[in-house]
């Protein structure tokens, strides 16, 4: 900060101009301190909110399958367990095809299509979760249930072990097409951050392993992938802290039904779906708690996994700057 | 095979794959808007603009909703947008080499990513549960919370973008520290800010679940702010898992508005970034 006063001469105007200056710092700092208050704001009155459900329940809520709003008892592993089956398929789909992207953008593409076809994979990123969701609905789930999973059913769900993944009905919907539509929503998430890392990768690096003779996947996989390993890493996890909370997307193919099933084509729900479905219906005492527990719970996980991407996108912009 | 003849194979079969990862994408990308462009299209006319939701069975438009959407979104942003810029401007100006700047950066980070389902349980027990209904200012208040991320983050980035030269220029002139920052740095970076304002409008205008339990949704037109308002997203969840055809269809049809309003707010966020010189990856 330059100090003002120093190269103003008269006086009397110095000060007031030195006041108008304090209070326009101050206003900002307000602002700064504001946004931090939010956070905790949102913390704590998802607490108190939740207070009455973490009484009646405790810590059995996490691993508790009732769901019945008529005798108020509420256990949020259906929720929980959906939630976190979803984004594993999700992840498990969109890791590697945003890292293929990532790879083609920086590494394959011909210059003049890298800006256009970035612009196109950002502008999935833009599209709203509704209509993933009314996509989902509509075309993807009649497509799954005729097609896909008649198929999954009859060759995977065969298998020992595996097989009950895939067993029951074909409903089109449930976790696995949930899980897929996740899939399309963070992929362009992940494949912009990686694509972004991956640049960050110093050219002479690159240049040296393509100059003693290394074929394009040897580069990424020897040179570029190790280099940005943190960074990587802090992209997926950021695609992660989106796949949790997403919501309507998810709402719209997920079946709603609180129970735990291991085949992956069975209805179930997620904390997201939980709340869009039934909050604004929600009567009794512990009703509405037990949904901001599962709010509150739900902001705890995304949390957890957002700081712990940031502190690894930090960490490879100091790598980058030195 | 010799060593030389695998490594091409390998090469071949994984640029290969990286090709058809893009393609998939694209291809995602091409399925949504032509199916959005395939069942929307023959919803909308020009009774969609000028008629209220209609019961099940009714002729109707969205007329309530555009209002609503439109409205809500309005707030929102005039709200969101002064808190946004004041405090990415102490991030830019102010925070440097103190303890504040980077823990509200931080928080911000995650504020921009976090489930805007639980804003919208946050705005729900800050203001529905104390004014007793639901409310089209309740709803306005849960994007808002939205707005403010997406606006700290572009302007910091915009801000930092302007030369210092500038600024000392202003104050070797005896300029005051905060007419240099109003009248010289907000000058520079406009074009810049007013990128990271579209992006958040953006952001916004398609938010379906921080809308359902503060704004609700509202059959009637209805202007009043106090009261359940109707807006787009709310109403295309609500029609689309209805089970009449007339309401799915009208789900499509705002479905593409809604859509091709984001992508053009997009599009022309990147063409003003371009165009102020700045370069905007998100």
């Amino acid at each position: 900060m330059v100090e003002t006063a120093a190269f103003s001469h008269a006086s009397q105007r110095s000060g007031r101009h030195r006041l108008e200056d304090a209070i326009f710092r101050n206003a900002t700092r307000g602002f700064a301190i504001f946004v931090l208050l939010l956070l905790a704001a949102i913390m704590i009155s998802l607490l108190v909110g939740a207070l009455p459900a973490i009484r009646a329940f405790g810590f059995a809520f996490l691993w508790d399958q009732s769901w019945n709003p008529v005798k108020d008892l509420f256990g949020g592993a259906p929720a929980i367990y959906g939630t976190l089956v979803t984004s594993l398929i999700a992840m498990l789909i969109a890791v590697p095809v945003a890292l293929g992207v990532a790879m083609f953008l920086t590494e394959l593409c011909p210059p003049p299509l890298r800006r256009p076809i970035g612009i196109l994979i950002e502008l999935l990123a833009a599209i709203p979760s509704i209509i993933y969701g009314i996509w989902g609905l509509f075309i993807l789930a009649p497509f799954l249930q005729e097609t896909v999973q008649p198929f999954l059913g009859a060759t995977l769900g065969a298998v020992p072990l595996l097989g009950v993944l895939f067993s029951g009905p074909p409903l089109g919907l449930g976790m696995l097409t949930a899980g897929l539509i996740l899939a399309a929503m963070v992929l362009p998430f992940i494949a912009a951050v990686t694509r972004d890392v991956f640049m960050t990768v110093p050219a002479i690096l690159r240049e040296s392993a393509y100059g003693v003779g290394c074929t394009t996947a040897e580069v990424v996989r020897d040179i570029v992938l190790p280099y940005t390993r943190v960074g990587v890493v802090g992209g997926v996890m950021l695609g992660l802290g989106r796949a949790l909370g997403e919501t309507m997307a998810v709402t719209f193919v997920i079946g709603n039904a609180h129970r735990v099933s291991a085949s992956l084509l069975a209805p179930g729900t997620t904390i997201s779906a939980t709340l869009a479905n039934e909050f604004s219906e929600a009567v009794g005492p512990l009703y509405i708690p037990s949904l901001i527990l599962l709010g509150f719970i739900l902001f705890i996980i995304t949390f957890a996994v957002l700081a712990a991407a940031k502190l690894m996108l930090l960490r490879l912009d100091r790598q980058a700057a030195k | 095979m010799t060593l030389y003849t695998r490594r091409r194979a390998t090469n071949l079969v994984i640029l290969t794959l990286s090709l058809f990862a893009t393609g998939l994408g694209l291809l995602f990308l091409f399925l949504i808007l032509g199916a959005l462009l395939y069942h929307g299209l023959p919803a909308l006319s020009f009774g969609t603009f000028t008629h209220a939701t209609p019961a099940p069975g009714n002729q109707g438009g969205l007329s309530n909703a555009i209002y609503g959407s439109v409205v809500m979104t309005a707030v929102a942003t005039l709200v969101g947008t002064p808190v946004g810029i004041l405090t990415g401007t102490y991030l830019a100006e102010y925070g440097r080499g103190s303890w504040l700047a980077p823990v509200v950066r931080f928080v911000n980070d995650i504020l921009l990513s976090a489930p805007s389902i639980v804003i919208g349980v946050f705005v729900y027990t800050l203001v529905v549960v104390p004014m007793g209904h639901f409310s089209a200012w309740a709803g306005s208040i849960a994007l808002a919370i939205l707005v403010v991320p997406v606006v700290v983050r572009t302007s910091e980035d915009m801000l930092n973008l302007v030369p210092s030269g500038l600024r000392e220029a202003a104050f070797a002139l005896g300029t005051p520290g905060w007419k240099v920052v109003v009248m010289i740095t907000y000058r520079a970076a406009l074009q810049g800010m007013m990128t990271g304002v579209m992006l958040a409008v953006a952001r916004i205008a398609g938010e379906t679940a921080p809308l359902l339990f503060t704004a609700l949704n509202n059959q009637f037109s209805s202007a009043n702010m106090n009261g359940p308002m109707a807006n787009l997203p709310v109403v295309i969840f609500q029609f689309a898992m209805s089970p009449y055809a007339d309401w799915q269809r009208l789900a499509w049809g705002g479905a593409l508005l809604i859509t091709f309003a984001i992508l053009f707010l997009n599009i022309g966020a990147r063409f003003l970034a371009n165009w102020s010189g700045g370069s905007t990856s998100r």
